[in-house]
């Protein structure tokens, strides 16, 4: 039953067919049943979770039904909960609980969710496979020796495993799409600015973006309503205004114009997963759109290495703050400052962490900053121009999510290089700050492999739209884990 | 694009990373592999191209300077590590 998508739950909760106490009993035993084998959850919160049902049952008896009411949702550990322990799964926030919830938490329980558990993550979000977190890797639900992708695996692995209904994860340079592809979910990050990062523990803040992970288009769409708003609060907030996501999903894709750009299938790319991707676009050109086969994007294999910079740079100045004084793990048996707040930050991080910080201090640090930050500062004005000019000719553009299905768990986890490759498809599209969303499109020898539709700023109707038609022909979305 | 030993412990400094002697080589080696592919960058032709600092098209957001609720002191000093009374307890700055 927690197979259920938010419509189908939705029309049977409404229609008083199921309760939302029995909904999150099915889920919660769905989570015991499943946790021991892929670790999606750091945080199961059954007893919250049964008061959240009781109330929803209360709400939807008395007609104040929304579409999210009652339905359960696992929110990424980095995302603020008031009074529910919030980790970043890193040592040093692993007893942090916070005294106010998020702007995205305050619209879903405005809504009646009801929250069955936090979703572990790659450490601070920095990682591409979840095994960066501090705790436990999470496994595949689709083969449990690979990894789910991150750094929102735990949040698609429970989307993935039917341990709830819905998820949000959040999406820096991939990190809600990849593990999207990696787990077979439909996963969106919205244009920078759309939806509020009030509430979420910062990374690289002119990238970071909260989105929904869900089972179809159709969910993503109605969770997207929930949370996107102009938020005071946080300052890249866009006061523009908020369409009804549902209202764009038709199956006609007629007069859409659709480009390829031919250096996201690079070398290097898995041979299955490029005859998957040019399989789904033929069938966008079947259901009417207009496809381009040759479009170029000519900078984009300078993004990379522009990313890498731009978000370690960020992040070494947001970690900053984790000094043991304030907050979180503490280095307590020294009376020296210095030794306190370097102790602190040498047993409270992880190596990616430490890995990514040091990069971003070299390059932001004196006889450097030009060469390397300010540098990565221009590349990332040619990124943005030269989508801007391919949204002159075209209404989205088509690449694979990741240039490969989901890697062995300890394949590249000591090799980071490697690691930041699989992001090679998805971090362009942050550093533009434009929406993008990957959704299922087919399987090699059993491992998932992701489509994703990059859309103009502040146009996610569009990208909703090719990627609802896509899903009514194909059965792709449809098919769960056996686990 | 070789970081010398020198410099990792200098960042490391800077970060305050309380780094280890095993740190300190594994992150020479595996910052100067990844800078060294990073090299590329220095190919992008950006005269008169203008940094991007974020992607939005706002400038300057300000807000009313208005007096609205804020969490109390028990609730700010729940996570303290250390505290005495109303206060975090901090080490001496000072000597």
């Amino acid at each position: 039953m927690s197979q259920l998508t938010i419509h189908e739950a939705h029309r049977l909760l409404k229609t008083k067919q199921l309760s939302s106490v029995e909904l999150t009993k099915t889920s919660l035993e769905r989570i015991h049943q499943v946790e021991p084998k892929v670790h999606a959850l750091v945080t199961i919160t059954d007893e919250l979770a049964l008061k959240q049902a009781q109330k929803a049952d209360e709400l939807i008896a008395s007609g104040d039904i929304s579409f999210l009411t009652g339905i359960p949702v696992v929110i990424k550990d980095v995302i603020c909960t008031k009074g529910i322990r919030t980790t970043c799964s890193s040592k040093i926030l692993e007893n942090f609980v916070p005294p106010y919830d998020a702007t995205v938490m305050e619209k879903l329980n405005g809504c009646g969710v009801v929250l069955v558990g936090k979703a572990n993550m790659d450490e601070f979000a920095m990682g591409s496979s979840t095994e960066h977190s501090a705790f436990f890797p999470t496994h595949n639900p689709w083969d449990l020796s690979r990894v789910p992708g991150g750094s929102s695996g735990g949040s698609a692995t429970a989307v993935a495993a039917g341990e709830t209904i819905f998820a949000l994860g959040s999406d820096t340079g991939g990190s809600i799409r990849q593990p999207a592809g990696f787990c077979s979910v439909t996963g969106l990050k919205p244009t920078y600015g759309r939806v509020s990062r009030y509430g979420l523990v910062a990374f690289a803040s002119s990238l970071d973006q909260i989105g929904p992970l869900t089972q179809d288009v159709m969910d993503c769409a109605m969770v997207l309503n929930a949370i996107a708003d102009y938020d005071s609060r946080d300052s890249t907030s866009v006061p523009s205004p908020v369409p009804d996501y549902t209202q764009c999903l038709t199956t006609d894709l007629n007069g859409l114009r659709i480009g390829i750009p031919k250096e996201y299938f690079v070398e290097g790319m898995q041979t299955e997963v490029e005859i998957a991707i040019r399989a789904a676009i033929s069938k966008l050109e079947e259901l009417g759109a207009k496809v381009e086969w040759e479009v170029s994007l000519p900078h984009t294999p300078y993004a990379l290495a522009a990313y890498y910079i731009i978000a370690p740079s960020e992040a070494s100045a947001n970690l900053a703050r984790y000094d043991g004084v304030k907050y979180g793990f503490s280095y307590l048996d020294t009376d020296s400052m210095w030794e306190a707040l370097e102790k602190t930050r040498q047993y409270g991080f992880g190596d990616e962490v430490k890995r990514r910080i040091m990069l971003g201090t070299y390059a932001l640090s004196a006889g450097y900053y030009d060469a390397w930050y300010v540098k990565a500062q221009k590349v990332r004005t040619l990124i943005r121009q030269e989508f801007d000019h391919a949204f002159d000719k075209y209404d989205a553009l088509v690449t694979p999510t990741s240039p490969t299905v989901p890697f062995k768990i300890g394949e590249k986890v000591d090799d980071p290089l490697q690691m930041y490759l699989s992001d090679i498809c998805t971090l362009p599209i942050n550093i533009a700050g434009i929406p993008a969303i990957s959704i299922p499109a087919g399987f090699d020898n059993g491992l998932p492999i992701g489509l994703q539709i990059i859309g103009k700023p502040f146009n996610e109707e569009t990208i909703l739209k090719i990627a609802h038609a896509y899903q009514q022909a194909t059965e792709w979305h449809k098919r769960r884990p056996e686990i | 694009m070789k970081l010398s030993r020198e410099e990792v412990l200098h960042i490391g400094l800077l970060a305050r990373l309380g780094l280890t002697e095993a740190e300190v080589e594994r992150l020479g080696e595996q910052l100067s592999n990844i800078l060294e592919n990073f090299e590329i960058l220095q190919q992008v032709d950006t005269s008169g191209i203008l940094p991007t600092a974020q992607s939005i098209p706002l400038q300057n957001v300000t807000k009313d300077d208005e007096v609205t609720p804020s969490l109390d002191q028990s609730q700010i000093l729940a996570n303290a590590p250390r505290k005495e009374g109303n206060f975090f307890r901090v080490r001496a700055v000072l000597e």
